[in-house]
């Protein structure tokens, strides 16, 4: 596996690692985190794409340098959002399907970190 | 665009025209809009008039708009959509007139005529549909048009009713949808043709056979065969002009009138009897007749009674489109016309007795007859009529279909037809006997006058016109203006049957 | 290099709509007056300019067929090229209609006094004190048109961001706990499946070094890495169009948000991810896709247009009926993929599809729009307290009435006309049983519209409402719905506009 393949391969490895951790951890941080390192692989496969040729393509690097400003203002804004979600209802976590339960969501979780 | 291109348009949109204006009417207005509307009847009527002379001289009415690739909006008139226009057109303008009396003072008025309007618009359109694909739109828009009349007491039983109506109608739509477009795949745009649009060339039979089967079995839930009849006795929630609308003009024929136009005009009589399509739809039909019958005699409530007939009676004309031959046709076509005038009849006749004296029961109609004379000798007329006594129009119904069973071989088919005549009889004349030969009971004859007359004159007109249009269809059948002779010549131009007058 | 006048045909529908959102965006710091005057002229004035350079752009490409435009004069592959061919036109002409009446809808909506207003999970009628709807709306309304005049995979990525931040602003912009927990979670949903869609572009891009569609659409072959990169994007756009069994998200995302939120997401913003599948799998993937991916989007299509409907039946209010419908509505698109890889009529599938985008658009928007009146009114939307409150908003419960027609598919509405091309496709391709869930789908939405309807026509002494809703809510909602019957009738030139340059051609049959 020459030095190419293994950006590559490490890249697509973020991309499901955190699209993993994305669906597991109910605290919104994290998902934000995780939304954002998933775009942090995709980037290294485009890195990784522009070092296919002798000369660097420079293509992938405007597409990575665009990526980065959508994802900053992305996160930025997720950002926010979890602070007046967090200030609206006092937990950073998204309910679970008010509509269909009409029970108020439990304030005791499983998940160790809250606050 | 020429004045014969728009004309079939023009008769369309007479109707609802007027009814989207009223639907914008306050209820008070009643002056304006019995004013505007019985204006957009009385045109409708005059344009249908004179499409009908045209057509009688050989005229060409066609409007094409293409709509979707392949695929047009087509209206036309030929000789079997007159019939039907006729029908229409005329029983709406008594209709309406019975409506104005029938619903004096009550609510809603704009919001009935309005859709009683685009019903009849519906209706006309069905009739002028010159291919499967707009016959398909009206016939939809027929069951849009009857649901908020069907509803329109707006009491939670009409709209259960409602809701059953649209499940059983739409779901009817859907298939009959189904079978469009395969036949829109197999044989391209199918326009109704003298003789039959296919040749049996298009595909293989088994697929030709299922595609038929589709097609009636969507337009059998309307035309209310056994077993998919279930929505007709329960529509009975319904206003009473309503229910005269939907049993001799529209939903009900509709689904009659499709029947025909695919056995004749998209099949073709010959390539559906060698097909073997035919025999089953006698079976069925058959069985809905003795059916009908049998549940009108265990009814009590005279609209139920009345509803179950329909479902007996409208087979008559799916009975004689399928017996392999003229005679046959002619009878079930001609009947097409018959039973909706003496269905039309039957019905105002009940409401006129249910909105004057509060009698819903056959079994409190003692003694009725005295009462309402001149009514329940519209009814009694009508009713004789039904069960088919010379000269009446019921009688050269059954007659021509007797005939034309003999002739396509279906001996059987008489023993159905003697059977019906008789159960047509035990569930009529009980009626009738009550009505004149027992003592009215108390409770009616403490009923205070309402009008001058036995019932609100604007009723009784109407009931007595089409009591006498039932009596004329029978006696004047000869002639050749009568629905007879024009069933004559349908078989004559459209299907190329050599009638021997 | 197109003529002066494509080339404003083209750049319009973007650049007006960014300089509205960036003039509402700077109003919104002026005095509360002139700031809400300002803001809802510009609005109105660039729905108008959208409108009329859609029409022009339709008739240039009705004329000239597909249009192209480089950006900056750099020509493909290095530079950027904004493409019009008929489908995109027609999702224009989708959002200028929808987006156009939306508008009309929303001046009427935050003019509203709200002084009575209600605790509790309505959102309506509340008065957006930091004055971002607009801003927001323009907003996502260029990036709508961006991204369907895009020639461009990258530039559809961008365009797909701008598209999901505006509207989870969109959604939140109630402010209370749903709104904003839905916005969330519309969000997160919105950046994983953009992300997805990223990936599959650097996958395509590492095999065929091009990004332009058209030139993908020349080099991409059946390798490796073009499934996989088809398996992400379909993916991360089944998951942002809300296609069962990823469609979790929309139900409280389509309920949560104020109604003219969800107008606009319900109508536009679904359909935005779906063009992008539409146009990689006909103008890109096509040829390289194995047959058995389109019948498993099929699949999960039909599953949609049941399930949605029976959760649709369960519901109890309003507004979540709605969303449900949209599931089940949303289930019919992706029909296509299966009735064309499975050989249905390729034409009759693909305009089907995209026809039912635009009347789905036109009748759910006028259907989430009366909903929102009726919350207006009453502020609630409980299905079971909406008794005969025809009496009261005729307007409204005749909108939803009438747009119900088109979500049933019945004549002579553009649901009607989708639904046969629709059927046609599956018939023809002998995938019969797709047909009949088509049908079936139909008599199910003429279940869950009467559970609503029913009651809501039947006569009752008294209904309490709190206030008449303003008449440009109700008018906005009727003409749309008016719009979506109207469709069946116009279908032909439409039609007719959807073949220029359309990855199939309309086969007469019988001729």
């Amino acid at each position: 596996m020459g030095e190419v393949e293994v950006y590559l391969v490490s890249g697509v490895l973020i991309f499901v690692v955190c699209a993993y951790a994305l669906v597991v951890h109910a605290h919104l941080i994290r998902k934000v985190l995780a939304l954002n390192i998933m775009g942090s692989g995709i980037f290294l496969l485009f890195t990784a794409i522009a070092r296919r040729t002798d000369t660097p393509d420079p293509v992938p690097h405007a597409m990575v340098l665009t990526g980065i400003v959508v994802a900053v203002s992305a996160t930025a804004f997720a950002l926010a959002l979890v602070r007046k979600l967090h200030q609206a209802t006092g937990r950073p976590y998204l309910p679970e399907e008010p509509d269909r339960s009409p029970r108020p969501p439990k304030e005791t979780r499983r998940n160790p970190e809250r606050g | 665009m020429s004045f014969p291109t728009l004309l079939p348009l023009l008769i369309i949109l007479c109707s609802s025209g007027v009814s989207f204006a009223i639907l914008f009417l306050g209820d008070d207005r009643s002056r304006l809009r019995t004013t505007l509307y019985l204006g957009g009847e009385v045109l409708k009527l005059a344009l249908v008039l004179v499409m009908l002379r045209g057509i009688y001289l050989g005229d060409d009415y066609e409007l094409r708009i293409p709509l979707l690739p392949g695929i047009d909006f087509l209206l036309k008139a030929n000789t079997l959509s007159m019939l039907f226009l006729v029908l229409s057109a005329g029983l709406w303008l008594v209709t309406t007139v019975y409506s104005i009396g029938y619903l004096r003072g009550k609510p809603h008025q704009s919001r009935f005529f309005a859709f009683f309007g685009f019903s009849v618009s519906a209706t006309a359109g069905i009739a002028l549909a010159g291919n499967l694909f707009t016959f398909f739109i009206f016939f939809e828009l027929l069951t849009l048009a009857t649901y908020p009349l069907i509803v329109h007491r707006d009491t939670p039983e009409a709209m259960r009713v409602g809701r059953l109506y649209l499940v059983y109608t739409l779901s009817g739509g859907v298939v009959l949808l189904a079978g469009a477009v395969a036949m829109q795949l197999v044989a391209g745009s199918v326009e109704f043709t003298a003789g039959g649009a296919i040749d049996g060339s298009e595909a293989n039979n088994a697929v030709l056979v299922v595609i038929f089967f589709l097609l009636i079995a969507g337009l059998a839930v309307k035309n209310a065969f056994v077993p998919v009849h279930g929505w007709l006795p329960q529509a009975m929630v319904a206003p009473t002009p309503v229910s005269a609308l939907l049993h001799g003009v529209a939903v009900v024929k509709a689904g009659a009138f499709g029947i025909v136009r695919v056995v004749y005009e998209v099949y073709g009589i010959d390539l559906a009897q060698s097909l073997g399509v035919l025999f089953p739809i006698t079976v069925i039909a058959s069985i809905t007749i003795l059916y009908g019958s049998l549940m009108a005699v265990r009814q009590d409530e005279l609209k139920k009674r009345l509803a179950y007939s329909t479902v007996s009676q409208v087979s008559y004309i799916a009975l004689g489109i399928s017996l392999f031959g003229l005679i046959g046709a002619i009878g079930g076509v001609v009947h097409l016309v018959h039973q909706g005038v003496m269905k039309v009849t039957l019905f105002l006749c009940a409401g006129a007795v249910a909105e004057t004296l509060g009698i819903k029961h056959i079994s409190r109609m003692n003694g009725v007859g005295r009462r309402m004379p001149w009514t329940m000798g519209a009814f009694a007329l009508a009713s004789f009529g039904m069960i088919g006594l010379p000269p009446l129009a019921g009688f050269v119904s059954k007659w021509h279909l007797g005939l034309g069973a003999m002739e396509a071989g279906q001996g059987w088919v008489i023993a159905v037809l003697i059977g019906s005549t008789i159960l047509n009889a035990a569930y009529f004349l009980p009626i009738i006997y009550r009505a004149f030969f027992l003592e009215p009971t108390e409770e009616a004859a403490r009923q205070p006058k309402k009008s001058r007359f036995e019932a609100d004159w604007l009723m009784l007109i109407p009931i007595l016109t089409v009591a006498l249009l039932s009596l004329l269809v029978g006696v004047l059948a000869g002639s050749s203006v009568s629905p007879l002779g024009w069933a004559e010549l349908i078989a004559q131009q459209e299907w190329n049957y050599d009638v021997d007058r | 290099m197109a003529a002066p006048g494509t080339s404003l045909a083209i750049l319009l529908p973007v650049l007006l709509p960014l300089v509205g959102a960036t003039v509402a965006f700077l109003a919104g710091g002026a005095s509360l007056k002139t700031g809400r005057r300002v803001q809802v002229g510009t609005g109105l004035l660039t729905a108008a300019g959208v409108l009329g350079s859609v029409v022009l752009l339709w008739s240039v490409v009705a004329a000239e067929g597909p249009v192209s435009y480089q950006l900056a004069g750099w020509e493909v592959p290095v530079g950027i090229a904004l493409r019009a061919d008929g489908l995109s036109v027609l999702m224009l002409l989708t959002t200028a209609l929808v987006g156009g009446f939306g508008s009309i809808y929303a001046v009427g909506y935050f003019s509203s006094n709200n002084e009575d207003r209600r605790t509790g999970r309505e959102v309506e009628g509340f008065r957006d004190p930091g004055r971002s709807f607009w801003p927001l709306w323009l907003f996502l309304w260029a990036a709508l048109n961006g991204l369907f005049l895009s020639g461009d995979a990258f530039n559809l990525y961008v365009t797909l961001e701008l598209l999901g931040l505006s509207a989870a602003a969109l959604i939140s912009l109630g402010g209370t706990g749903s709104a904003l927990a839905a916005g969330m979670r519309y969000l997160m949903v919105s950046l994983l499946g953009s992300l997805a869609y990223l990936l599959g572009v650097a996958l395509l891009y590492g095999a065929f070094g091009v990004l332009d569609i058209s030139l993908l659409g020349e080099n991409a072959s059946s390798v490796p890495a073009t499934w996989a990169a088809l398996a992400f994007i379909s993916l991360g756009m089944a998951l942002k169009t809300g296609l069962f069994p990823l469609h979790f998200w929309l139900p409280s995302a389509y309920s949560a948000s104020p109604s003219v939120a969800s107008a606009l997401l319900a109508a536009l913003v679904g359909k935005a991810s779906f063009y992008i599948l539409l146009r990689l799998w006909f103008d890109v993937f096509e040829g390289s896709v194995p047959a058995v991916s389109g019948q498993l989007l099929g699949a999960f299509g039909a599953v949609a247009i049941l399930w949605g409907a029976i959760m649709a039946v369960r519901q109890r209010r309003l507004k979540l009926l709605l969303a449900y419908s949209s599931v089940s509505q949303i289930g019919y698109l992706f029909l296509v993929f299966a009735l064309v890889t499975g050989g249905g009529r390729g034409f009759d599938a693909w305009a089907g599809a995209s026809y039912l985008v635009l009347a789905h658009a036109s009748a759910k928007a006028a259907m989430f729009m009366a909903a929102g009146a009726i919350i207006f009114a009453l502020g609630h939307d409980d299905i079971d307290r909406l008794r005969g409150i025809a009496q009261k908003l005729p307007i409204p419960v005749a909108s939803f009435a009438i747009a119900g027609i088109t979500i049933m598919g019945l004549p002579t509405s553009g649901g009607f006309t989708a639904k046969w091309l629709l059927l046609s496709s599956s018939l023809s391709s002998g995938q019969w049983w797709y047909g009949g869930v088509i049908l079936a789908g139909g008599v199910l939405a003429a279940v869950y519209l009467l559970r609503f309807l029913n009651p809501a026509l039947i006569q009752v002494k008294t209904s309490p409402v709190l206030r008449i809703p303003p008449k440009s809510m109700s008018v906005s909602a009727f003409m749309l719905a008016l719009i979506s019957l109207a469709l069946g009738l116009v279908s032909a030139p439409l039609l007719d506009l959807l073949a220029v340059g359309a990855p199939f051609q309309p086969e007469v049959p019988g001729e």
